[in-house]
């Protein structure tokens, strides 16, 4: 059983004074979570993935379509208490310390009286979050820290599906190896984890699967690996001997020399021809090496440039 | 039930954080300013000034307080974001309304009970003694009380759909309104044709604040009739639950921003 279907899922808001002008958010999308695996909800800022997540937590209604949770509905309280779930810069009452906030949510979940203390120290130890800052109201946290108090009240009642908005925003180098860490560890307990972000670092080195997402689109979905490899690659090649530069140059590629060895990158329907001419300019071949493609080349050549640049 | 009791609690702490109840200090001073200015006085006027000064403080910090907390109890959890991390846990929106509801009457209810306290201890002193006559002052805080049963839920009610500043301007316009609703039902028994309907319309639309305000009644000593007692109980409660009612139903076909 998937953990999330969807089902041609969309949304239009209406907008302006009368609010007769619709504004598309998101066409119908129809994509799938397996159970147990890290998903990575990817896009350029105002892509739509924000959208989505909260469509499918139910805190905006789709305009058409359908999709199940878990495989119910997220309309059934059943359902939520099986699911943590992070929003983009969550926002807590400032006016709570962090253990107070947790003891909070740990009542709105039904967590049993009796463990919840148990849980809440587990949880915010499981962030990283310092047990002196436990008691302190949340008006004084950083935007780090908010985001360590955000994680920990999404694993608090520990759920089966874990929803992540942006779960890197606002935290420091040190802090996104600690979440990513904790997203493995999740991952290896059993829990299906999607998360959105538009940092394709993480999701490379996080993800069993991801999907693209761009203008409200889906632009593209699958494992990692399968995607990279769908982008045509490149190929470097390293010779000895500057004198074939210029005949490389003609054909429209751009030789790098450092003294006597020369590299070019080229496309890989360019290398028998790019070879030829090394041959023919007696030029001595040293390496001919596939550069791998990445998910970011995958990102670019999946989103039009206007939408890469927003 | 536990979710309700959660979210009521929350509420009223945040209002205790938020120095809600300073109102008290002021309450205080006013008390103890005025057994000070109405001791200089005739005896048989003082007692009447201290019970109409009182309990209409009381009934104005509370009103004060419950629209200018009720209004924001829903709009400023959606401006907040602070509703994902609570709508997205197997709490029904309705339990969420009416968490919050019961979380302002509470602070009301305490407010109005330490004030009721500083009231009786300033007419203590006033009076070197409290008369049979004085209970009917505890019926007229519990009408007060039931003044704010239905002003939270309005509050409530216009917080769902609206900013709290259009929240705010209805609540107050309800309240004003309802406090002359007697004047509103003479007007509509006295007028003819289209004035008529829209002035009895109206009258049983807004709610109906004269009978809840017995302060000049128990101010000269005059009982209260327990009918009275049992219909304004009956009337708060039911207008007050159709309100809640109302809040919930759009808050649940609410879109989060």
């Amino acid at each position: 059983m998937p953990a999330i279907e969807t089902f041609a899922l969309e949304k239009t808001y209406k907008v302006g004074f009368w609010r007769s002008a619709p504004k598309r958010a998101l066409k119908p999308l129809t994509f799938s979570v397996h159970e147990g695996e890290i998903f990575g909800y990817l896009g350029p800022n105002g892509a739509g993935k924000t959208t989505t997540l909260r469509l499918l937590m139910g805190l905006v209604d789709p305009s058409g379509g359908s999709f199940k949770i878990l495989g119910g509905s997220i309309e059934d309280p059943a359902i939520r208490a099986q699911i943590g779930f992070l929003p983009e810069q969550p926002y807590f009452y400032d006016y709570l310390t962090a253990r107070e906030l947790m003891g909070y949510f740990a009542a709105l979940s039904e967590v049993p009286a009796k463990e919840r203390t148990k849980r809440i120290d587990a949880s915010l130890t499981r962030v990283g979050l310092a047990s002196d800052a436990w008691d302190t109201q949340l008006r004084k946290f950083s935007k780090g820290m908010l985001q360590r108090v955000g994680l920990a009240q999404a694993i608090l009642h520990e759920p089966k599906l874990i929803v992540l908005d942006e779960p890197m925003s606002g935290l420091d180098p040190m802090g996104r190896r600690e979440v990513r860490d904790l997203i493995e560890e999740l991952h290896e307990e059993g829990k299906t984890i999607i998360f959105s972000t538009h940092i394709l670092s993480d999701a490379e080195a996080l993800c069993d699967r991801v999907s693209v997402i761009g203008k409200g689109e889906l632009r593209g979905i699958g494992v990692v690996a399968d995607l990279t490899a769908s982008v045509k690659g490149n190929v470097e090649i390293m010779w000895s001997g500057p004198q074939a530069i210029p005949a490389l140059s003609a054909i429209g590629l751009d030789p790098h020399a450092t003294g006597e060895t020369v590299r070019v990158v080229v496309s890989e329907d360019k290398v028998d021809e790019t070879i030829d001419i090394l041959r023919s300019q007696k030029a001595r071949l040293i390496a001919v090496t596939p550069v791998r493609s990445t998910l970011e080349d995958y990102f670019v050549a999946k989103l039009a440039p206007a939408e890469r640049a927003r | 039930m536990s979710r309700i009791a959660a979210i009521a609690s929350n509420t009223f702490r945040e209002a205790v954080r938020d120095r809600v109840l300073y109102n008290l200090i002021l309450f205080a001073l006013i008390m103890i300013g005025a057994s000070l200015l109405i001791g200089q006085i005739t005896i048989a006027v003082q007692r009447q000034l201290l019970i109409n000064l009182g309990l209409t403080s009381i009934s104005i910090f509370g009103v004060l307080i419950a629209i200018f907390i009720g209004i924001g109890l829903v709009s400023k959890e959606i401006d907040k974001r602070t509703l994902y991390t609570v709508l997205t846990r197997p709490v029904r929106r309705w339990e969420f309304i009416l968490g919050k509801f019961f979380g302002l009457l509470g602070t009301l209810v305490v407010n109005a009970g330490l004030m009721s306290i500083g009231f009786f201890l300033a007419l203590l002193y006033l009076m070197h003694g409290l008369q049979k006559s004085d209970g009917w002052i505890v019926v007229a805080i519990f009408f007060i009380l039931l003044q704010f049963v239905i002003v939270t839920s309005l509050a409530l009610l216009f917080s769902a759909f609206s900013t709290p500043i259009e929240s705010a301007v209805l609540t107050f316009a309800m309240f004003v309104v309802g406090s002359f609703s007697e004047d509103l039902r003479a007007f509509a028994a006295s007028a003819n044709g289209v004035a008529h309907y829209l002035a009895t319309g109206m009258a049983y639309v807004m709610p109906n604040f004269s009978a809840l305000n017995v302060i000049a009644q128990v101010a000269h000593g005059s009982s209260i009739d327990w009918h009275l007692i049992v219909f304004n109980t009956i009337y708060a409660l039911t207008y007050a639950g159709a309100a809640v009612c109302a809040a919930s139903i759009i808050f649940q076909n609410r879109n989060m921003k």
